[in-house]
């Protein structure tokens, strides 16, 4: 016979919680691109203010799984869930620090002429945040399918930082005063290419969550 | 001049200090002494196969094999009534006094079946000591509780009594608790030091394996945190099997764990693998609090 369980909706509610953090996380990427894009000082200023909300999910839920760890001592999948959650919350965290990053990079941007059309940026951008939501919603629903996608799709984040830096370089190369903008543009995309790494790391925690085993730092051959 | 002056230090030769990678390497190689990987298989001492067991026409255990490793502890976890006391109980044949008991299958110790007719069950309960939940000293003197068993398997030698009883209260660690009133009634221990008192009355006949049915489960948990604690040095010696209700306790002192349910395993495995991710639902769903 299943038995109701309190602490159930106590996981429950730090499932919740980690959600919304996600959501934040999610939209500071999002808000950081537009401000990037349309050139919107205020919008960056407005993602930089909003990264201590981050900060202050982060250190709130890291206090939930202390107190969960402590009293309830959790096992087996729960145990995974709430260890799962520490360490989800801080990838959450560090990828709305990027989004902080990049607004300060978009803000320098703007003190002068746009360098090029953006069009590998936003496409970097669109692509590490649906990694990110897809992430998350691996976790919500406990599907490891969605987040071994996840992890094949950084490779795509990869492959077009690679080519937005040749790009750069070869501004850079053509014309000296282009080198500042070009900098701040690589660190850019090299923030993107971090946010899919973060999500990565997220997705692999799922597959840890979901089916216990780990398959970080393994080949891709003993991901499956 | 300043080797004139004062005393100096040995010159050591200069060498450049460790890096942080050979520091790491050297705790490595220490940890790596410090505790061996037990080894599931590793010499098993008792293998339980293909064993049923019934009271009567009720069926307790159905077919339950399984090995337990040498100087380990093993624990058996399960709801009320799922067998686990009884399988414990079969493993020095104590079921035996039960009224229409019978068995199918074997017990292996040391690859020699505890049922085979040959078997001289004193000689068996000697290898393979018990001690049961609520502690249970002789109403004698603890000098005596702890002499019982060599006194009655006819040592009478003194001194080499002497030795056994210390050796076993330093073994169960009550030595240094109860060495001034040794021959002082064993009734007025605390029921910690009662339970610990039994554990040396079980060691003092030399035991290879230890069976205990949940021995903490009347104790506060200070004197519980002794007895767990105990479980670490006794598994040096002996090979310890122990039942509980208390599943963090066997998530603590355990190398095995073999969940039952309904008279049958479901589960056996290394304990840190059956509590992070055991591979069956009903081990999961027992663990987690989700059922039992």
């Amino acid at each position: 016979m299943v038995q109701h369980r309190h602490f159930d909706e106590e996981l429950a509610d730090l499932k919740t919680k980690l959600a919304r953090m996600a959501c934040l996380a999610e939209d500071q990427i999002d808000k950081a691109l537009t401000a990037l894009v349309t050139r919107d000082a205020a919008l960056a200023c407005e993602v930089i203010e909003r990264d201590h909300k981050v900060n202050a999910m982060d250190v709130e839920i890291d206090e939930s799984c202390i107190e969960l760890l402590a009293l309830h001592q959790p096992a087996a999948r729960d145990l995974r869930l709430v260890t799962t959650a520490m360490k989800l919350s801080t990838e959450l965290e560090r990828i709305s620090d990027l989004a902080e990053s990049i607004c300060e990079r978009a803000i320098e941007l703007n003190e002068e002429p746009q360098l090029k059309p953006y069009i590998d940026i936003p496409r970097m951008g669109s692509l590490a945040r649906v990694m990110v939501k897809e992430s998350i919603d691996a976790f919500v629903k406990e599907d490891a399918q969605l987040a071994r996608k996840v992890i094949v799709d950084d490779d795509f984040v990869d492959d077009l930082m690679e080519q937005l830096f040749r790009e750069l370089l070869s501004f850079m190369m053509e014309n000296h005063h282009t080198i500042s903008r070009a900098i701040r543009l690589s660190f850019i995309a090299k923030s993107l290419e971090r946010v899919a790494d973060h999500a990565t790391n997220i997705a692999e925690l799922v597959v840890y969550l979901v089916e216990g085993k780990i398959i970080r730092h393994t080949s891709p051959a003993a991901q499956s | 001049m300043l080797d004139q002056q004062y005393e100096v230090l040995p010159r050591v030769p200069p060498s450049a200090p460790p890096t942080s990678l050979q520091k790491v390497k050297s705790m490595e190689s220490r940890d790596s002494k410090a505790s061996p990987q037990p080894s599931m298989h590793a010499n098993p001492k008792l293998r339980v196969q293909g064993f049923n067991f019934f009271y009567g026409p009720v069926q307790a255990l159905f077919k339950i094999d399984l090995e337990i490793p040498e100087h380990q502890v093993t624990a058996f976890i399960g709801p009320s009534g799922c067998g686990k006391s009884t399988l414990l109980r079969c493993i020095n044949r104590l079921n035996d006094l039960i009224e229409g008991a019978r068995h199918e299958g074997n017990i292996l110790l040391d690859d020699v079946d505890i049922f085979n007719p040959l078997i001289d069950i004193t000689n068996l309960r000697k290898r393979v000591g018990m001690v049961f939940q609520k502690s249970n000293p002789f109403p004698k003197s603890i000098h005596e509780n702890v002499a019982y068993g060599p006194r009655l398997q006819g040592l009478k030698n003194r001194t080499v009594l002497e030795e056994i009883v210390e050796q076993s209260l330093r073994g169960a660690g009550l030595w240094e608790e109860v060495k001034d009133r040794l021959h002082k009634s064993a009734l007025g221990l605390s029921g910690g030091q009662q339970q610990r008192l039994c554990i040396a009355r079980a060691l003092a006949v030399k035991p290879d394996v230890l069976l205990m049915d949940e021995p903490c489960s009347a104790l506060d948990p200070i004197a519980t945190g002794v007895i767990e604690e105990l479980l670490f040095s006794l598994k040096k010696e002996l090979t310890v099997v122990i039942v509980t209700h208390n599943m963090q306790q066997a998530a603590r002192v355990s190398d095995q764990t073999a969940f039952m349910y309904l008279g049958q395993l479901v589960e056996f495995g290394r304990t840190k693998q059956l509590f992070t991710n055991p591979t069956k639902k009903q081990t999961e769903d027992y663990i987690t609090g989700r059922f039992g």
